[in-house]
């Protein structure tokens, strides 16, 4: 899907921000995946002819970012960190539990992931780049079921205004 | 007992002001963007030369490096001149400027404005870690309520100086933390280091002069200012001036960010109930990581908790480093193996792959050290985890030699360098086990 209006008018914003407009490729990223729910091929093809660069500059460079999903993911992309401070406080656990609850599940994505500078509370996750700290098992189950029944607002999957936006 | 405390200067706002420390309205009513019209009003030159180098402030990222002679490094008569400031904290473990940008934006935006004035840059950019979206709302909306106020943007204050402010998110990659693949990534390419010289100071941003500086660092800017130089360098010692904010992490009571007086003994900061509080239901420290992921390890041993929060002598007294300002503490229940195997996991992940001892060696690492600390490990592991670093960082010394472009690659030998140091038998004993 191409840039809507709206986000081709943020687009356009963006691009001005900077002195050579190829560094306008991760942000224009972001705002696609937060309009698309991931970035497609569409969009890197848009993005690449807005800022004067081939589609595949455009892939070479975003495939480098594990931020950017290439493929359809869930609406919710939940990420738990499992690195060392996590490690030791119950991060892997978390993140069993939450795989094993929500495989299959098409609305959610589990990712494990880096240390998210958070380890002052760990274990910690994020959802859609939201911060949920001292977390158990089953209460992490609970934040995620609470957005999926619309109680918690989610953002975009690039942690922006989800559907883009300013 | 130790009853040390912290030192509250970059943190004080936030922690006073915890209902409103990220508005313009909390931040001016708590003597905000005053440094910056006191900087306004001294030759740009003098900031750098004489404040800032009568602070010995050294920077906050990692590297330590004394930032008045950074700025100094730029060439004469070469404009545009950029500042790109550091906010991509991917270090396991270090959660300082994270905090600083979601709690007190406007103290990091002065920082800018106060260092760009400095250099003579009217385009500054900030590099915040992708992850941190409340972190890019907070600065973004601060950022917006400056220019309103004229903060920012033109004719700052009516001083006849510019400055456009410009916040990039990054995408997930802890490499694009190291300054040259931070500048690639802001370029819109791929987040590889460069190979230096040339330094950023001399072809940087757009190939053009540039300063990197850390988001700590900066945010520290606006004290020195407020204080005086030499007023500043009062605290702190030797070499290592002033305060830092320290993330402790792990087995400890009250894990947390602390800002406290360079000088600070290990233990005070891990023990004093002010403070990390102590260990765990009163368990051991059985070894503690100073710095990041990056550094080598340091033990429980009252040598090691007696040492001093100054980053030289622990660098040539230890070989490990303060780094990013991360402790984290493990107590006697701790694998060491384990830990050693998830930070070489997040290095071989991490690795850009451009430098092949990195990129081939860090994955080899992971899996030796994967087998070792899930009861599959030879007795002869641990050596050829040593043979293997040693293609990454020859003699496996501190500070490290390198055969790559960055230092990445040596920082994944850190670990493997500390197990053989202090848990050599333990390690070996474990493999025997299990053989
Ligand atoms: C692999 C690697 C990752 C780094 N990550 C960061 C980081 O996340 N934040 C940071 O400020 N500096 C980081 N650094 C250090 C920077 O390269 C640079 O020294 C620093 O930003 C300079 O600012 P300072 O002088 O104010 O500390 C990293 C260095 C390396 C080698
Ligand atoms: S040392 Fe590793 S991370 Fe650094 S440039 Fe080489 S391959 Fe990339
Ligand atoms: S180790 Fe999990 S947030 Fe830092």
């Amino acid at each position: 899907m191409a840039f809507t209006n709206e986000n081709l008018a943020v687009a356009q914003e963006i691009l001005a921000r900077y002195p050579k407009a190829k560094s306008a490729i991760l942000p224009l990223a972001h705002l696609a995946q937060d309009q698309d729910g991931y970035l497609t091929q569409d969009a890197m093809r848009e993005i690449a002819e807005l800022v004067g660069v081939t589609p595949a500059e455009v892939l070479g460079t975003t495939s480098f970012y594990t931020m950017f999903k290439r493929d359809p993911v869930g609406r919710l992309v939940v990420s738990v960190c499992t690195n060392v401070t996590c490690l030791v406080l119950g991060g892997p656990e978390v993140l069993e539990h939450l795989e094993r609850r929500y495989a299959g599940d098409t609305e959610v994505t589990i990712e494990e992931v880096e240390c998210l500078a958070a380890c002052g509370n760990a274990p910690a996750m994020q959802v859609n780049y939201e911060f949920h700290e001292s977390l158990t098992p089953e209460g992490a189950a609970d934040i995620v079921d609470a957005y999926k029944r619309g109680e918690l607002t989610a953002r975009g999957v690039s942690g922006g205004t989800a559907g883009g936006g300013a | 007992m130790s009853n040390a405390t912290e030192t509250r200067i970059i943190t004080k706002r936030l922690r006073d002001r915890t209902e409103d420390s990220w508005t313009l309205a909390g931040f001016t009513a708590s003597g905000g963007y005053d440094a910056l019209r006191r900087a306004l009003a001294m030759e740009p030159a003098a900031i750098g030369a004489e404040q800032v180098a009568a602070a010995g402030l050294r920077g906050r990222g990692g590297a330590g490096f004394p930032t008045g002679t950074k700025w100094s490094f730029l060439p004469e008569g070469n404009y545009p001149r950029y500042l790109v400031v550091n906010g991509d904290e991917g270090e396991p473990s270090t959660f300082k400027d994270r905090m600083l940008v979601e709690r007190d934006p406007h103290q990091l935006l002065e920082g800018i404005a106060i260092a760009s004035y400095a250099i003579g840059c009217n385009k500054a950019f900030i590099y915040l870690r992708g992850e941190f979206a409340l972190g890019f709302e907070r600065l973004e909306a601060a950022r917006l309520e400056a220019m309103a106020a004229g903060f920012l943007g033109e004719n700052i204050l009516g001083s006849g100086f510019d400055l456009d402010v410009v916040i990039h998110r990054g995408a997930g990659a802890y490499i694009c933390g190291e300054e040259t693949a931070l500048l690639s990534s802001l370029e819109g390419d791929r987040g590889q280091p460069r190979i230096r010289p040339p330094f950023p100071a001399v072809a940087g941003l757009y190939a053009k002069p540039t300063v990197v500086n850390n988001v700590e660092t900066l945010s520290t800017l606006p004290h020195i200012v407020a204080m005086g130089g030499e007023e500043y360098a009062k605290l702190g010692v030797n070499r290592s001036t002033g305060t830092r904010i320290f993330s402790v992490s792990g087995h400890v009571n009250r894990p947390g960010n602390y800002e406290v007086e360079l000088g600070m003994t290990f233990r005070d900061l891990i023990f004093s109930p002010e403070l990390a509080g102590g260990m765990r239901d009163g368990r051991p420290v059985k070894f503690f990581i100073p710095g990041g992921a990056s550094s080598q390890w340091l033990t429980g041993s009252d040598e090691h908790l007696d040492a001093p929060l100054d980053m030289d002598y622990v660098q040539q007294t230890f070989g490990v480093m303060l780094g990013s300002g991360a402790v984290m503490v493990y107590d006697d229940t701790t694998n060491p193996a384990l830990v050693a195997w998830r930070l070489a996991k997040f290095f071989a992940h991490e690795s850009c792959g451009k430098c092949t001892p990195c990129r081939e060696g860090t994955g080899w690492i992971e899996k030796i050290l994967y087998r070792i600390s899930h009861g599959e490990g030879r007795p002869q592991d641990l050596d050829l985890l040593l043979d293997v670093g040693d293609n990454i960082s020859p003699g496996l010394n501190a500070p490290f030699s390198q055969t790559t472009i960055c230092p990445l690659g040596p920082s994944a030998v850190s670990a493997v360098v500390s197990l053989q140091q202090y848990f050599r038998d333990e390690v070996i004993a474990m493999c025997r086990a299990t053989a």
